[in-house]
């Protein structure tokens, strides 16, 4: 495989290249991607009346989709009720077997990543926008639309423009009460809402090789809010370990050339760099959290949930700060998980009893509070410490609302002080 | 697809996400015309009443960022509008609108020429967005050929159907 003028490929141009059977590939180029794992959420549900008006009959490969219940878990509304319903029929006329339904549920990318069914290589379309976590794992991983999925589930390939890629290299130590998260918040406050929209974010360098999977998830995660179609990590053995039991199907390791063709590289220096966080109402509006501390931001809602940081890790890390602690009075801290599997890890290690003890709610698993159109929502004049992914105006309701976007541990330290709050000042 | 879309301009700013467009509130309702009430109801509230059929929607840099929901421009085709041209568009939302049959046009610098109440002509042949009223007007290279396709299909649901009818029928 080439790029452009015998030029080595990019990690993203790799897998394109593979996915559409193309020799040589160059930015631009329109290619049909052969898809390796298709997954719905509820908004799956719109995908069922073009996939009949397109005159399809059955799924392309009923092996390779996935469909996990996730927004509203279980149904809050008789609406979503009608989509998990329709969920559930569709699945059941077209043996789609693969469905994490009520009770079996999880937030989808977390699903994905922890049943092993994204593994190096794939090309990997979901309808949601978050699906480009997956590229963690070495793959090409974005969201799509409804419309959009019922082609994939009818023909089994997409058409997709091969994006430029922007190489990000990170070196440096995070610092004690410092996370994947505060690194990828910093990444957002330069490269912007808009500066990766349309292209691949390749991210690499001594920092992120020694970043385990779920802080991989975490900054892949949030490659969305800079508009890329997607954003990945060249497969290593932290990939290979995490996926050695569980994946679903063979994998393909491709890793760029070292004389790939890259738009941008930005070089990223996190020695001596503090906890970061995003202010309303842009996830690019990222200030140092130590600065936004000193100004006393009172909170009403803490937050600790969502695909960005609700994994085990997450909650641990949170649970470490909580320990012999109680929840401001008059902040309402709401954690839930990211699959029904960490909730009961959560179980087992006596975590649930811990954050309950001090007055937190724990949900069972969901996207909860993150998308304003479930629990967790805020009144006009309330600000909530986050550990989700957007604080775009009516993120969690009304549009006045204030969300800070934050890491799991500065969330849990904001929720005891009762205003935003470095959590380094609590370890 | 027309070749030339005229049609009366509601302007907006920049970075309005799928949330300022349609809310997260609504993300059960499927329905397009019960969608189409709540269009804007964060970004441009009077626009949903007020709106018609063939209206143009002009916007800045990165529109409809953010989620995946085609709720968004399923919305705005259930209100008819002709076209949505901004300065940049997010890549979900803009895919999303070109596969319903929306016309999403991308133009640089077009925010900047237009005021809500006039009056836009798009001529998508010869790539140019002209305001009738100050006769100001500016270029846009060409879409790609498989959006054009797909655009004078009338959305993907025709352009797979096609596709799918043209297969020979497998014999048992």
């Amino acid at each position: 495989m080439t790029g452009a003028n015998g030029h080595g490929l990019t990690l993203a141009e790799k897998v394109l290249a593979r996915a559409s059977g193309v020799e040589a590939i160059v930015p631009g180029q329109i290619v049909e991607g052969r898809v390796d794992l298709a997954m719905m959420h509820e908004q799956g549900a719109q995908t069922v009346a073009p996939f009949h008006q397109m005159g399809a009959s059955a799924v392309w490969d009923p092996e390779r989709v996935v469909i996990a219940i996730d927004h509203w878990v279980p149904a809050s509304t008789e609406g979503a009720a009608v989509l998990h319903r329709i969920l559930r029929k569709f699945a059941a006329e077209q043996h789609l077997t693969h469905f994490y339904d009520v009770g079996n549920h999880g937030i989808c990318h977390q699903i994905l990543a922890e049943h092993g069914w994204v593994v190096p290589g794939d090309l990997a379309v979901g309808t949601d926008s978050h699906t480009n976590m997956l590229g963690a794992m070495g793959a090409v991983a974005a969201g799509i639309g409804p419309t959009e999925m019922a082609a994939v589930l009818a023909l089994g390939r997409l058409w997709l423009k091969v994006p430029p890629t922007i190489r990000i290299n990170v070196d440096g130590t995070l610092g004690k009460g410092v996370t994947a998260k505060d690194v990828v918040l910093r990444l957002l406050g330069e490269v912007k809402t808009t500066g990766a929209t349309y292209k691949a974010v390749e991210y690499g360098g001594p920092t992120v090789e020694r970043l385990s999977m779920p802080e991989r998830f975490t900054i892949c995660n949030m490659t969305t809010e800079m508009g890329a179609k997607c954003g990945m990590v060249a497969p290593d053995q932290a990939t290979y370990d995490y996926l050695a039991k569980i994946a679903k199907h063979p994998m393909h390791p491709l890793a760029p050339d070292r004389d790939a063709t890259y738009e941008r590289t930005i070089d990223l220096d996190i020695d001596g760099m503090p906890p970061m966080v995003a202010c309303p109402y842009s996830p690019d509006n990222v200030r140092p959290l130590p600065d936004v501390a000193k100004e006393h931001v009172t909170i009403d809602q803490a937050f600790l949930g969502s695909c960005t940081n609700a994994r085990i890790e997450d909650i641990r890390e949170g649970a470490a700060l909580l320990k012999g602690e109680k929840v401001h009075a008059g902040v309402r801290f709401i954690v839930s998980p990211a699959s029904t599997s960490i909730y009961q890890q959560c179980l087992h290690e006596g975590l649930i009893d811990l954050f309950t003890n001090a007055g937190a709610v724990f949900t069972n698993s969901s996207c909860s509070a993150c998308f304003g159109g479930n629990m967790g929502i805020l009144a006009p004049d309330e600000v909530c410490a986050s550990s989700s992914n957007r604080n775009f105006p009516g993120r969690m309701g009304p549009k006045e609302a204030r969300i800070y976007l934050m890491s799991p541990a500065a969330v849990v330290a904001s929720a005891i002080r009762g205003e935003i709050t470095d959590p380094r000042e609590m370890m | 697809m027309q070749n030339v879309i005229e049609g009366r301009v509601w302007t907006l700013g920049r970075d309005v996400d799928t949330d300022q467009i349609i809310g997260g509130k609504y993300l059960t309702v499927i329905d397009p015309n019960e969608l189409k009430k709540h269009v804007f109801e964060i970004a441009l509230p009077e626009f949903a009443a007020a709106a018609k059929a063939g209206d143009i929607v002009v916007a800045d840099e990165n529109f409809g960022s953010g989620s995946s929901r085609e709720h968004a421009p399923q919305a705005l085709r259930a209100i008819g509008v002709g076209a949505i041209v901004a300065d940049s568009f997010a890549r979900i939302f803009f895919r999303n609108a070109i596969n319903l049959g929306l016309p999403a046009i991308e133009v640089r610098g077009v925010r900047a020429l237009f005021e809500t109440g006039d009056t836009a002509r798009i001529d998508m042949s010869a790539g140019t967005v002209t305001n009738v009223r100050t006769g100001r007007s500016v270029h846009f290279p060409p879409l790609p050929h498989h959006l054009l396709d797909l655009l004078e299909a009338g959305g993907l649901v025709e352009k797979v159907r096609r596709e799918l009818a043209a297969r020979p029928t497998p014999t048992p």
